[in-house]
């Protein structure tokens, strides 16, 4: 399967160029960036590990990218995603934030069901990478 | 950009991602390119000029950054007939005494760089060692790393690049900072531009420790001290600048300062002057309302013999010469 | 004071002009803490204006049709209506925009019913007017801040859902009526994997013999939970709670909430009282509340009738749903594209300026209550996503109900082509192109890499609803010469 979190995911995986002229559109407006990766992609999993701390006051995507591919060499079978902070008043969240590295094999979620009363049925989600201990998903 | 294969696309998804729009074929080789045109249309005469005008005298090192321009618009009309030539290094090395005009020829460096395509953005960011190197283990990798993010587009201005090795301590921290930005002074060439900076003497010694980083330097440029003649010229641009002139009887007396002020120890060329003329402003502005009275523009606008000759470097006895 | 002159009539038995009463005040400086009202009044032949606006600002707040002694133990002039100034409106004979500022002391704190009750209670059956319209209010912040607000607003629903960057996508599930719970259900499921955010109950999919709400609740989620396990992502369906009493409504919003629903829906029909109820059960439970602006038509289409949508929308802000239908200017039902952005300024932004253009008459401050995520609804297909995005941006939910059902290909095919034209509109916008000109080759680019897009670029590409719009702002933008 395919996880389709983040702002692009139906499209072809973005090139390091594309991906480059992403963070100007961000950098162009102030917001930060930051790059986080994780081997648990439950959707409710909104803290990914912080690859370093977000990147203020940079003038040029090369300095994200950097980071990013140090990341990408360091995990090379994690999720990474890269973040984009608007800090603006009103706003204050994620402007922006799309996968920028996915596993070689992604083995998706199943569904436990457990029936209770009513026809009514409890429903959880569970991560098939999370079988294996953390660090040690996607056979890394 | 680093060269990274794509990972699995998603199934329904066939084919990869459209080639990219190819790039303007390259020109015949009959073709015939303009050079007065291409100058003219990137501007850098602008830069050139600023640089002419602001700075007095350096003509080696106006020489040299006109060079550079020269190579990096004759490499844009080669790429044009499709002549693959390299990118040139451009990392350099600047030497010369404190107030030489070092930090202000990095700045339109860092312009005339952008003009030129050959940097994306054209900011000039300028560091120390304390910006670079970490009090305690763990601590000197990101914020060089930091550091080496911020400048990227732009070009890095380590000031007495030297204190980034010590000698004496061979577990300086300062050596882990050396060892990254040699390694993205050699793989990021497209991010950025370093260009380190200090005292001659120091700066070879420096290289001669660490000849990684000598190698990956390609300009070596030295700041002369300025002449006599020059820092009047200097001194005269920046009271020009600020609203203020000499009067007659005054010049005979900032020669002399210049020259008693020359010969002391600690002069900083370009740096003294500025901060001799902050000194005369205050002694005038002094002068002025202890005097009171009326004043008008030439009493707010003219330095009168006095507000140098107050000076320490009137009343002490100078430095014995050496 | 103007009033003066006539005071000493006030107690003599009869009628009085209502601008003689000091309804009518041109010298009154609306103060800070004033709630201002524009309406758009079209006086009976012989009545003069400032007498008709001074009418609208007693009948709306302390008068009756006859002078009453009993006025004269309040201190009336506090509680007075004041209409402090009367316009014509430019090119429509016999219409005018009066303006009415009523004193807060004059409303209770945090109640929509009481509001709409004194504003646009009596006063519309007026017989000295022909036709009475409430064109904008000036909330001010003093009476802003007695409200709860959005259960969450668009900044918590994002972080809720985790999606960012770009509009979110939905489609209501069709037919409207007839389908059986599990073929219903089958319907959320297959939009959702294939790309959607949200999938949707209609207004009128309530509980009929057809399909009662529990059985639909039951297979909707199932639906849901299963699209969340294909995709990864957090998806809902706005399960519609509407129901014939508060009591039901709880229940089934109850039930909702325990089947895992993210969100639960109204109708705007079910009366401005529930919807404040409903807002503080979705704050409480942590479930986004959509409200379908069931109704709103009856009086919010007709330009010299009746109450104007963007006055809707700051009352709905402030009562509190997170999601509002407000409008596609590219779609099958009204919405004139400035018009419409100013109904999206006022659900969104923090501070709004005065825009005759966009037909706000006054500044508006939210003091900080979250922002209402927009609705865009109704007759839009992934061909016009680059309208979409210029006309709505990026905080609005986009709803393609025919546009994701009626792909050829399937609905699970019909939601794909939406999410990947969606997803490379924003990505050739935050490349700095210009995507409303090149708006259609970049869909044909993506369409090269999505089937699905492509099949629905050349099921739809050329359909467009122009007729003309009849609610339209009194200003149109002067064309500026080139």
């Amino acid at each position: 399967m395919r996880i389709t979190q983040g702002t692009f995911s139906y499209l072809p995986d973005l090139t390091d160029e594309e991906i480059a002229a992403q963070i100007s559109y961000a950098l162009g407006r102030g917001w930060p960036c930051s790059v986080e990766f994780t081997d648990d992609p439950h959707p409710r999993n909104s803290y990914w590990e912080m690859w370093g701390l977000p990147m203020f006051d940079l003038k040029d995507p090369a300095g994200v990218l950097y980071e990013i591919n140090e990341c990408r060499k360091a995990y090379p079978n994690h999720y990474i995603r890269l973040n984009a902070y608007d800090a603006g008043y009103g706003r204050q969240t994620t402007a922006l934030s799309f996968i920028v590295q996915r596993p070689p094999s992604e083995p998706g979620f199943r569904i436990d069901r457990q029936e209770t009363s009513d026809r009514r049925v409890r429903v959880s989600l569970h991560a098939y990478a999370t079988d294996r201990p953390e660090g040690d998903r996607y056979g890394s | 950009m680093t060269e990274r294969m794509g990972f699995g696309m998603r199934s329904g998804v066939n084919g990869s991602a459209e080639a990219e729009a190819p790039a303007d074929p390259p020109l015949p080789a009959d073709a015939r390119i303009d050079l007065a045109r291409e100058r003219a249309d990137s501007q850098v005469d602008e830069v050139l000029d600023a640089l002419d005008t602001e700075l007095v005298g350096l003509v080696p090192v106006k020489t040299r950054i006109r060079e550079i321009a020269a190579l990096l618009l004759v490499d844009r009309a080669r790429a044009r007939f499709g002549i693959d030539s390299g990118r040139p290094n451009l990392h350099m090395c600047f030497t010369g005494s404190p107030g030489t005009g070092k930090t202000t020829v990095a700045v339109r460096l860092a312009e005339l760089l952008h003009r030129l395509g050959y940097i994306r953005k054209g900011h000039l960011v300028s560091v120390t060692r304390d910006d670079l190197v970490g009090q305690y283990v763990g601590h000197t990798a990101p914020k060089t790393k930091e550091v080496l993010k911020r400048a990227m587009g732009g070009v890095l201005f380590i000031d007495e690049a030297y204190y980034l090795y010590r000698a004496e301590n061979e577990r300086d921290y300062g050596q882990e900072a050396i060892e990254i930005l040699l390694q993205v002074m050699e793989n990021q060439r497209d991010d950025l531009v370093v260009v380190l900076a200090g005292y001659k003497d120091r700066m070879d010694s420096f290289f001669s420790s660490n000849p990684g980083m000598s190698s990956r330097i390609a300009h070596h440029i030295d700041f002369p001290d300025y002449t006599g003649e020059e820092l009047e010229a200097i001194g005269r641009l920046m009271l020009a600048r600020e609203g203020y002139a000499l009067a007659p009887e005054t010049e005979p007396v900032f020669h002399d300062y210049l020259e008693r002020r020359r010969a002391r120890p600690r002069f900083a060329n370009a740096r003294s002057v500025r901060n001799a003329i902050e000194r005369a402003r205050l002694r005038h502005a002094n002068r002025l309302i202890a005097e009171g009275g009326r004043v008008g523009r030439a009493e707010l606008t003219i330095l009168q013999p006095d507000d140098f000759l107050a000076s320490r470097v009137f009343t002490e006895k100078a430095a014995p010469p050496g | 004071m103007s009033g003066n002159g006539s005071t000493g009539g006030r107690w003599s038995a009869g009628v009085i002009p209502y601008a003689e009463m000091g309804y009518w005040r041109p010298d009154y400086q609306p103060k800070d803490s004033d709630i201002l009202a524009a309406f758009r009044i079209t006086p009976q032949p012989g009545v003069p204006p400032e007498e008709a606006g001074a009418a609208v600002a007693g009948e709306s707040s302390t008068a009756t049709w006859t002078v009453v002694w009993t006025d004269r133990l309040t201190s009336y002039e506090n509680y007075q209506g004041k209409c402090y100034r009367v316009e014509p409106v430019p090119g429509k004979e016999g219409e005018f925009i009066a303006y009415i500022a009523y004193d807060l002391d004059l409303f209770e704190e945090g109640s929509i019913a009481n509001l709409t009750s004194s504003i646009i209670g009596n006063v519309f059956g007026f017989k000295a007017l022909r036709a009475l319209r409430l064109e904008d209010m000036r909330i001010p912040p003093h009476y802003v801040k007695t409200f709860q607000g959005p259960a969450h607003g668009i900044v918590m629903e994002r972080e809720y859902l985790g999606k960012y960057g770009r509009p979110l996508l939905g489609a209501t599930v069709k037919p409207k009526l007839g389908l059986s719970a599990r073929n219903y259900g089958r319907v959320v499921y297959e939009a959702l994997r294939g790309g959607l955010d949200f999938t949707k109950d209609d207004e009128n999919i309530n509980s009929q013999p057809f399909m009662r709400w529990r059985d639909r609740f039951l297979y909707c989620m199932e639906g849901v939970n299963k699209a969340q396990a294909a995709t990864g992502e957090v998806k809902g369906h706005y399960l519609n709670v509407t129901a014939g009493t508060m009591e039901d409504m709880y229940e089934r919003a109850e039930f909702a909430k325990e089947l895992g629903s993210v969100i639960v829906m109204i109708d705007l029909t079910i009366g401005y009282t529930a919807i404040q109820s409903m807002a503080k059960w979705a704050r409480a439970n942590g479930v986004i509340l959509h409200l379908h602006r069931a109704g709103h038509s009856t009086y919010t289409r007709q330009k010299t009738h009746g109450v104007s949508f963007r006055v809707i929308a700051k009352w709905m802000r402030l009562a509190g749903v997170d999601h509002i239908h407000a409008g596609t200017v590219v779609g099958k039902l009204e919405g004139d594209p400035n018009s419409v952005a100013g109904f999206y300024d006022t659900l969104r932004q923090d501070k709004i300026a005065a825009d005759p253009v966009k037909g706000l008459y006054f500044d508006q401050e939210w003091a900080s209550l979250p922002g209402v995520m927009p609705v865009a609804s109704g007759g839009i297909h992934a061909g016009q996503m680059h309208q979409l995005l210029h006309h709505l941006g990026e905080d609005v939910i986009l709803q393609f109900g025919g546009g994701t059902i009626g792909h050829p290909m399937g609905i699970a095919a019909g939601a794909t082509a939406n999410r990947v034209a969606l997803e490379a509109m924003i990505k050739a916008r935050n490349e700095g192109r210009d995507f409303l000109a090149e708006g259609p080759d970049i869909l044909r680019a993506a369409a090269r890499h999505s089937r699905e897009l492509d099949v629905a670029l050349s099921t739809w590409g050329d359909i467009t609803f122009t007729y003309e719009s009849t609610d339209t702002p009194d200003v149109a933008p002067t064309p500026v010469s080139v």
